[in-house]
């Protein structure tokens, strides 16, 4: 009988360093796990005395791809803690700089991480040859989410004027009216993003879970809300820890989590699972052509769900847009902090999944500091998965149970370097 | 001879970082996919999963935090006719040097992982540059994007990169921003290294001095504008540790000749 032993060594096409293990003999699966092998990086350990105003600009350096996520985290936990409450306008441009960036991180995701996987390719450069015009929606589709959060922020990554308080710097009513021409006109390319990733063959799989996200009564919610399980349960951020229930694994290089089951899952699915009403009707409608509609159980149609939230991220943000116009757009500094001592908490739903950020400041220095990463809380669900699917595909060459392993680990989307809590594993 | 052939063979690495400036240059390609005519790419885990090892130029974004990790910068090294530090992580230790201040590195490491701490090997942080020689620096967190295209075509073309060794007040002034420190707001501006096009003031937010200090700062001069604007150096230097807590009279400039 066969032995299969896939090892792939630092999983390619995802942001940071993980490896999969996958041995079986006669059928039989003896391991099967995901490790973690990113560089610890103790964020929470050294932003403590470092002064309140710093904050989200570090932690804002916890990920490339989603820093807009963690300094918008940030920025809100430390307003809780230090008695700052935003303007309207601060809260919409928090909302428009965070749906350019749902809708950045999921282009890369899907188009440059995930697609080279449906054309047989090792990356995007060689679908340049293959399909060019297809190459290029994805660069034109990033680059309008870029430009929609350097108006705001200065840049996509690392930005620059969000702060406690709000921004040191407000777009002109004319860089609003032009993105939001290039909004409009972006629908045609979400139209062909849409036709696109609905005719790809996805991976039958079907594995049902705990889906966990934010939720709100009046808006699909990205920024702030209550905590929301498909289980059933509901609690406020404050509350976050019950819902993580951090633990170590024997043998495991990453701090997991687990609430109603031994695992949950994060991210777009479980946010479209949990908040599929309040999608925009443009959004609803791509999820049909997808053919996804709650529960969506297949964890490959995660980068589906992107796709979806990407049509619903742009609609918003012209909604968004038409909003602010028609409040008429104000010049405003960052609303000050009231004391400097406190404690306060905050989530959001960054790209990846629910993010949670809690301080502690005494004389405005940070004394305290917790930082819940989405792609560890995935972990748990991820390796379910895997030992779901490895006993199904087991029979098939080795290479296609390394590529469909592959494949599943980057449906989750990881962010490895995320990783204030994640270990380096020790092999044996 | 192929065109296929003409092309310079260039890789990317990633040690302890955000990978932000990998994904600047994902980004630089919406605007100049053509660099992919004079370059091709063996390496670029992020992004790819190709793995080629015959390369002539290597990319490498992050900080050396582990033994472990000394390795891989050494056949790095090895293999690479030039090897260019990609971003404040490589070039200064970046963010991730602030755990080398903290009062104890063993409490740090016990404050995240409490008391499995022992089981995750780190050291203090180090620039590569600490670890091997490295030709060249592209500064910044995350780099520039037009800075990155602009060092890239002059190594190409066997120039020196180019990394201004002005401060960042020079672009300021440029870009007709009123200047922060006259509205009391802590700016690093008149001693970090320029390159950036002074984006942070541009947008409202003083420098954080992410690219590093200018080669002979003027620090009389320094302590003059700081004078008036009410703040003091210490005050100043305190915002300085941001990005540039790792020793720093062990940082090269970026200006070494290739």
């Amino acid at each position: 009988m066969s032995t299969v032993n896939v090892n792939v060594h630092h999983v390619t096409r995802v942001e940071g360093h993980g490896n999969i293990v996958l041995n079986a003999k006669n059928g039989n699966i003896e391991e099967c796990r995901f490790d973690v092998v990113e560089a610890p990086r103790l964020f929470e350990g050294f932003v403590r005395g470092r002064p309140y105003t710093e904050i989200n600009h570090i932690t804002s350096r916890i990920c490339g791809i989603c820093s807009v996520g963690h300094s918008t985290t940030s920025a809100m936990a430390t307003e809780k803690a230090l008695g700052a409450e935003l303007t309207e306008q601060g809260t919409l441009l928090r909302k428009l700089l965070f749906h350019g960036e749902i809708l950045d991180s999921h282009v890369l995701h899907t188009y440059y991480l995930v697609a080279p996987d449906f054309f047989g390719a090792g990356s995007v450069i060689p679908l340049i040859a293959i399909n060019r015009a297809v190459v290029e929606r994805a660069l034109r589709l990033k680059k309008l989410a870029g430009d929609l959060c350097a108006i705001i922020a200065g840049r996509h990554t690392h930005p620059v004027s969000l702060v406690v308080g709000g921004f040191t710097h407000t777009p002109k009513e004319q860089e609003l009216r032009e993105m939001r021409k290039r909004l409009v006109a972006g629908r045609e390319d979400m139209d062909a993003s849409v036709e696109l990733f609905a005719s790809l063959d996805w991976p039958q799989f079907e594995r049902e879970t705990e889906y966990i996200s934010l939720t709100k009564d009046d808006e699909y919610a990205f920024v702030d809300g209550r905590i929301k399980t498909s289980d059933g349960f509901e609690y406020p951020v404050k509350e976050y820890k019950k819902v993580t229930n951090e633990y170590m694994v024997p043998n495991s290089t990453a701090k997991w989590t687990k609430h109603n089951r031994d695992e949950y899952m994060v991210g777009a699915l479980a946010r479209f699972n949990n908040n599929f009403d309040q999608l925009h009707p443009k959004a609803k409608e791509a999820a049909a052509a997808l053919g996804m509609e709650p529960m969506v159980t297949n964890t490959f149609l995660n980068s589906g769900a992107q796709v979806v939230e990407m049509v619903h991220c742009l609609e918003d943000s012209i909604r968004i847009i038409d909003e602010l116009l028609e409040k008429g757009i104000q010049q405003e500094d960052p609303v000050p902090v009231t004391t400097k001592d406190g404690e306060g908490w905050a989530s959001c739903d960054v790209p990846r999944g629910i993010l949670f950020h809690h301080y502690k400041y005494e004389d405005g220095l940070c004394t305290e500091a917790n930082c819940i990463i989405p792609t560890n809380q995935n972990y748990g669900n991820l390796t379910a998965d895997m030992r779901k699917l490895a006993p199904q595909i087991i029979d098939q060459p080795q290479e296609k149970i390394r590529l469909m392993l592959e494949m599943l680990v980057r449906a989750y989307d990881p962010c490895i370097s995320c990783s204030t809590h994640l270990l380096d594993v020790k092999f044996v | 001879m192929t065109k296929e052939n003409t092309k310079v063979k260039v890789a990317f690495f990633d040690f302890a970082s955000c990978e932000g400036c990998q994904l600047t240059i994902v980004d630089a390609l919406q605007t100049h996919l053509s660099l992919l005519d004079v370059v091709e790419i063996v390496q670029f885990r992020e992004a790819m999963t190709e793995k080629g090892e015959d390369y002539l130029i290597a990319f490498v974004e992050g900080s050396c935090n582990r033994k472990s990790d000394e390795e891989r910068l050494f056949k790095i090294r090895e293999q690479a006719a030039l090897v260019v530090a990609l971003g404040a992580c490589a070039h200064t230790g970046g963010v991730n040097a602030l755990k080398n201040i903290q009062p104890s590195l063993q409490e740090t490491r016990e404050y995240v992982y409490g008391d499995k701490a022992d089981w995750y090997e780190v050291y203090p942080t180090r620039p590569i540059s600490a670890v091997i020689d490295v030709d060249a620096f592209i500064p910044g967190c995350p780099i520039d994007r037009g800075e990155f295209v602009k060092v890239v075509k002059n190594v190409l073309l066997g120039k020196r990169p180019g990394i201004p060794d002005y401060p960042v007040c020079v672009e300021c002034k440029l870009k007709e921003n009123v200047c922060l420190l006259l509205e009391g707001k802590p700016c690093l501006g008149p001693i970090s290294r320029a390159g950036c096009g002074a984006i942070c003031p541009t947008y409202g937010d003083g420098c954080e001095g992410c690219r590093g200090i200018i080669p002979h700062p003027n620090e009389n001069a320094m302590k003059d504008v700081l004078d008036e604007a009410g703040l003091t150096l210490n005050e100043i230097m305190a915002r300085f540790t941001m990005y540039n807590a790792y020793q720093e009279d062990q940082i090269e400039t970026a200006e070494k000749t290739i």
